[in-house]
């Protein structure tokens, strides 16, 4: 009960709290600091790590070949204009990248992978969250309507697009026969032969596939939120309203910026349902970063090109991730998290 | 507790070589067997009766009048074959026997070494074989046998035409235009078109160009990369006018080309649309994609790419391409004679008997069954000459680009001009 008032303290409380807690975070890291040389040159720790090295030398050797070396190799191809056979003889520095930079399509993949982001959260945020506390009250079917919210995250995002694929299709497709039935008409080109629409149509299928993902990662972090509190709250005469915005929510946080980063990740590096559902067209309406480096290499044999493109998309996801774990996730870090525990242990 | 830590450096060692082993491994070209005999590995997409079985049938035939000679036989689904045959490249591990499209990518394959020069050993099959073998040379050497070569046209359904009112079909630009309005105005629409591959678009700009390019224009540009010639703008100005006449199916800049009823291929398998630009491989395409398996059945027809008024191009000029046999760098001599047995009058008319593609052995030709294949042929026969797909001829990179920005226009989102640009600048980063 100590530690989750202390946790509703701290993500309820405003900014004004992080001075303090920051500072006791230095605190344990001096105390910390102390005894640890000691502790390391003791045997009984050596031997630990010898055995934890053997332990870990198969995964860390699987991790070495199959990411760290084709890593090292998409920085070495990037430098050379590459066929995709033969050896690697036509030396062209940085201008792979270059030609990467300034080309338009490119430029463009990267707006739409920004805008995918963006609305990914925009718009899962608010209606996941909505769900979620909806789904979290007890009420009649509630198991049936969780399994409901969670299939289609579910199932393969390669079935989901070919279905989606079709429903979307001009003329032929479901919801163009649903439009007509309610004397509306779809697009000419369909959603997704159109370029204006084509982008949010396929927003609006993620959306479908990974609002499930949210629900049920809110809906277990709701778990965590201490009924007692309610209960509290109630008694103090507060109302659902009032008991959601200023309790749930701010405990609801940890779970919330995780979900971010995940989403944010997994927007960065969308590439199948996009495949499937429009290849990067109408007019490269659609295109991510991952199309742009696949219709380079796998077609038209740039692997240079598409190496760098791909280093490009790295340093971006990489800079991407790390801001947001220093500056958001930071407050969710163990180290900042319970400080307190381990000092007085 | 020694014997424990003995036992993870085991399994440790252990770990560490099958990943060596996971590595290296794969490698099967041996060039001989247990009894002695010479080993050749062959790789073709027939991989469904009655191809399957009839290659493994020449292969029997081909062993038994070469003793001391084994033939392994990979059969692969087309895609398969062509993501393998991509690691195979890019490793130098190639089968002895396997397929190539020829044009920039086989001059790729040839420059890093990778394909034998088969002009002196096979020189009566090329003379045989005559025109159809230019997309498979390169500096007027041969690297490939063609055993197959299809051009491509306008697959059409007949009673749709005749609903519409269309008693003949188009020879001319101006024909097709007034097709299309008469489609229109019984309210069929004219012609669908998977634009969202993006290559079935560009095969319109590479007729037009065929149209508007005269044949050493084009044969230079092949060679130079040089897209200036005004007759290249002109087939962009041309495609532009017939995009703007909306003869499209609905949809159709993310229509797929082949894969599914919605495709092109399946709108007009199904009735949906009356005409589709396509290569000799339609009818097969058209089977699959129907319930019964009969594709539009009696009502496919096909008509040649129309003439354009005032251009350079000759009208009977085709464009196409195929498929040949190639032999690796490294393989052993009767590989290449395997390789003139497959294209022998004998095997290709069972080939052409079978349906299996359009045989470029003259010698064949009158075996092929289908009357709208046939039609075909004898309009690949007569052709002056025919021109390898634009994308296939410049190489994968080049020709991407182009086939983009053709896209583009479709979508009315580049020009004539456009396209040349395009093109140029992606052949100038060639250079």
């Amino acid at each position: 009960m100590a530690d989750t008032t202390d946790a509703l303290l701290r993500d309820a409380g405003s900014s004004a709290t992080n001075g303090s807690v920051t500072s006791s975070a230095a605190a344990h890291r001096a105390a910390a600091d102390g005894p640890e040389p000691q502790r390391r040159t003791s045997r009984p720790d050596r031997r630990q790590a010898i055995e934890a090295a053997i332990f870990i030398a198969p995964a860390l050797l699987l991790f070495g070949f199959f990411v760290v070396w084709p890593m090292v190799k998409a920085v070495q191809f990037s430098l050379y204009r590459w066929k995709g056979f033969g050896p690697l003889v036509d030396f062209v520095g940085l201008r792979n990248y270059i030609s990467v930079l300034t080309n338009e399509v490119f430029q463009d993949a990267l707006v739409h992978n920004l805008i995918i982001i963006v609305a990914s959260i925009a718009i899962q945020l608010p209606l996941g969250l909505m769900i979620a506390l909806l789904l979290n009250r007890r009420m009649w079917g509630r198991g049936i309507l969780r399994t409901i919210v969670f299939v289609p995250y579910v199932l393969a995002e390669v079935i989901v697009g070919v279905v989606w694929f079709q429903l979307l299709q001009p003329n032929y497709g479901a919801i163009d026969v649903m439009l007509d039935a309610i004397g509306l008409q779809g697009p000419e080109q369909g959603f997704l032969g159109t370029p204006q629409y084509a982008l949010a149509t396929v927003m609006v299928v993620l959306t479908w596939k990974y609002l499930g993902f949210a629900v049920i990662l809110f809906l277990a972090g709701l778990q965590g939120v201490p009924e007692e509190l309610n209960e509290a709250a109630q008694i103090d005469g507060a109302s659902w309203w009032q008991t959601q915005r200023k309790i749930t929510i701010p405990l609801l946080g940890p779970t919330l910026r995780t979900w971010a980063f995940l989403s944010m990740v997994g927007s960065l590096q969308l590439f199948d349902m996009v495949w499937i559902l429009t290849k990067g067209g109408p007019a490269n309406s659609t295109t991510t970063m991952v199309t742009f480096l696949i219709t380079e290499g796998t077609r038209r044999s740039n692997f240079g090109i598409a190496s760098a493109a791909s280093v490009v998309l790295f340093i971006i996801a990489l800079a991407l991730a790390l801001t947001y774990q220093r500056i958001v996730l930071r407050r969710d870090n163990p180290d900042f998290d319970t400080p307190r525990k381990k000092v007085t242990r | 507790m020694k014997r424990t830590t003995t036992l993870r450096y085991v399994a440790a060692a252990a770990a560490i070589s099958m990943l060596a082993t996971a590595c290296s491994g794969g490698s099967d070209n041996e060039t001989t067997n247990a009894d002695g005999d010479t080993v050749i590995t062959w790789w073709h997409n027939s991989n469904t009766d009655p191809g399957k079985g009839y290659y493994e049938d020449v292969v029997q035939q081909f062993e038994a009048d070469n003793p001391g000679v084994e033939i392994r036989i990979e059969a692969m689904q087309h895609e398969d074959m062509g993501t393998k045959l991509e690691a195979a490249f890019q490793s130098g591990d190639l089968p002895d026997i396997y397929m190539e499209r020829g044009g920039g990518e086989l001059a790729d394959h040839v420059s890093a070494g990778l394909t034998k020069d088969l002009s002196e050993a096979t020189a009566d099959t090329i003379s045989k074989l005559g025109g159809s073998v230019a997309g498979w040379q390169v500096d007027g050497k041969t690297y490939g046998l063609p055993f197959s070569m299809g051009v491509v046209g306008f697959w059409y359904n007949k009673s749709l035409f005749a609903e519409a009112g269309i008693d003949t079909a188009p020879t001319t630009m101006d024909e097709l235009y007034t097709a299309v309005d008469k489609l229109k105005a019984a309210d069929i629409e004219p012609i669908s078109v998977g634009a969202g591959d993006k290559w079935p678009a560009a095969h319109y700009w590479y007729y037009l160009a065929l149209r508007h390019c005269s044949q050493e224009v084009l044969q230079s540009s092949v060679t130079t990369l040089d897209f200036q010639d005004q007759c290249f703008v002109d087939a962009g100005t041309s495609l532009e006018q017939l995009v703007a006449a909306e003869p499209f199916n609905a949809g159709f800049l993310s229509t797929p080309a082949q894969s599914g009823p919605t495709s092109a291929s399946g709108l007009l398998a199904t009735g949906k649309v009356a005409m589709e630009l396509a290569g000799h491989w339609e009818p097969g395409v058209m089977q699959g994609l129907t319930e019964d398996n009969t594709g539009l059945g009696e009502d496919t027809g096909w008509f040649a790419f129309p003439a354009v008024t005032g251009g350079a191009g000759d009208s009977a000029a085709q464009l196409g391409g195929g498929d040949a046999w190639s032999v690796s760098h490294d393989a052993p001599d009767v590989a290449v004679e395997f390789v003139e047995y497959l294209l022998s009058d004998e095997v290709q008319q069972g080939f052409a008997e079978l349906g299996m593609g359009l045989p470029t052995n003259p010698a064949a030709s009158s075996f092929v069954e289908d009357p709208a294949l046939a039609d075909l042929l004898a309009v690949r026969d007569a052709a002056p000459f025919v021109q390898l797909y634009f994308d296939t001829a410049f190489g994968t990179s080049v020709g991407g680009a182009m086939n983009d920005e053709i896209a583009l226009v479709f979508a009315g989102q580049s020009s004539a001009q456009g396209i040349v640009d395009a093109t140029q600048s992606a052949a100038d980063a060639e250079k």
